[in-house]
């Protein structure tokens, strides 16, 4: 490790990786620092992503793809299921990851590229100087260096302090945090290609349950709920317990993880002097789906673009680098947040009952594009009354 | 005073996100609890496991 970079990136999950890959690729010396022993471990996360939001960063690879999916399924509170197909038959329309192998193999391909990685190094504390972020003082077994930079880039995920440390409020409000669980269960009956998502307020308040498979018998069978409604005997755990005990009873657990997703609006400003805030510590995840590798990598490669242009002109300061801040907004994925973020707030709020009218209206949709946006159109085509509640949202969607 | 359980704790950093006093940080696998933490029991109701636990401070 170098004393000097012009990037030091706190994290190497997605977004420091993507950050770092980009970086070395435009030529600047770059350092990724993850504080745990081993890059990808342990998983937080229910590892499924959209075809094309993978394939805009890397290529598909077997080595890390657990299965291709090509529907979806959408269960009301009263069990009715919801298919979503593509309407291009048999199209591959994502991918649940083996996260473990496919972080690695975005930090190799950054590593490859020329950045520096560092593993069990703790970020601990920021270098400031008149209140500008200039570097990290870092811990690794017990020896402290301090390592300065033209830019840090926070990547450092939900748990985030390092932007906290340099003054920046990045506390999730109880009610938008999914407080979640999960199993990887082995030796159950699944359509292996088909992820699963039930609502309703009985299953996991305020958030949903999941099954996305991760080959012919297995499956991540995870659960997040609002950490408004967690509490003792209500926990995530409680809840997915009595779910994979009805439905899985004979399955076989080879991995439990719990873990947080907020889904709270993004940080008002995601820039200071001398740093730049990326993926879950930006709190960019979809506050719809939960989903969040798409837009760590999104504002890590953004992060690390911006950075370029500033250090090339001399200057890294919080008014520099707010066209990392302006671009993401502007952006069809910042765009895509605040838009969800509005779904969001309109669906926890609708009763189980609610649920199951919209669910009933239509047993089977075929999606020309499968995303949330394309969805939530075709349910109001069917659904004239969403369209009046949505409001001015609706109108927004055509 | 807060009482982390470190049989339970799954070391997902769920309660260092939401901590309004920056009082909580998860190293590696280990959640470190500072003293500005103010005991106000956030972090015990989101963990997804039920790790963490306010208890009276008893005088010695």
């Amino acid at each position: 490790m170098k004393s000097h970079y012009n990037l030091l990136i706190v994290g190497g999950g997605p977004a420091g990786a993507i950050a770092a890959r980009t970086a070395a690729q435009k030529g600047l010396s770059s350092c990724i620092v993850e504080k745990r022993s081993a890059i990808g471990a342990p998983v937080r996360c229910a590892e499924g992503i959209g075809r094309e939001a993978l394939t805009e960063f890397v290529k598909p690879d077997e080595r890390w793809i657990s299965a291709e999916m090509k529907g979806a399924a959408i269960v009301a509170p009263d069990g009715t299921m919801m298919k979503l197909e593509s309407a291009f038959a048999g199209n591959k329309v994502g991918y649940i990851l083996d996260r473990k192998v496919f972080d690695r193999e975005l930090v190799w391909q950054a590593a490859e590229a020329g950045s520096d990685v560092a593993v069990k190094t703790r970020a601990a504390a920021p270098i400031m100087e008149d209140g500008v972020v200039k570097g990290a003082k870092l811990e690794y077994c017990g020896k402290e260096s301090r390592v300065t930079a033209d830019v840090v880039i926070a990547a450092d995920g939900v748990e985030s302090k390092f932007a906290r440390w340099c003054g920046i409020d990045t506390t999730v409000p109880v009610r938008e945090i999914m407080s979640g669980a999960q199993y990887v269960l082995t030796d159950i009956d699944i359509d292996p290609h088909s992820t699963i998502f039930y609502l309703g307020n009985e299953v996991a308040p305020e958030g949903y349950l999941w099954i996305f498979p991760k080959g012919d018998r297995s499956a991540n069978v995870g659960i997040g709920i609002s950490g408004k409604k967690s509490g003792s005997g209500h926990r995530a755990k409680d809840y997915l317990d009595r779910f994979v005990q009805k439905t899985f009873s004979n399955g076989k657990p080879i991995e439990f993880i719990v873990g947080g997703v907020s889904v709270c609006r993004p940080l008002e400003c995601t820039v200071a002097d001398g740093l730049i805030i990326t993926g879950d510590a930006a709190r960019v995840v979809d506050p719809l789906t939960g989903g969040g590798i798409y837009n760590a990598m999104f504002t890590g490669r953004l992060a690390a673009q911006v950075a370029a242009d500033c250090i090339a002109q001399g200057n890294t300061g919080k008014k520099a680098l707010m066209a990392y801040d302006a671009g993401w907004r502007a952006s069809k994925m910042g765009k895509s947040i605040e838009r969800n973020y509005h779904i969001k707030e309109y669906l926890i709020k609708l009763s189980d009952e609610k649920l199951n009218a919209i669910i009933h209206s239509v047993t089977k949709l075929n999606l020309t594009e499968f995303s949330t946006l394309t969805l939530i159109k075709e349910l109001m085509k069917v659904n004239p009354r969403l369209v009046v509640e949505l409001g001015a949202l609706a109108a927004s969607l055509r | 005073m807060l009482n982390v359980h470190r049989n339970i704790c799954g070391y997902c950093g769920c309660c260092v996100s939401v901590c309004p006093e920056g009082a909580l940080e998860l190293i590696d696998a280990y959640l470190c609890v500072e003293k500005n933490c103010t005991s106000c029991g956030i972090c015990a109701k989101v963990c997804p496991l039920g790790a963490l636990e306010v208890v009276d401070e008893k005088p010695l």
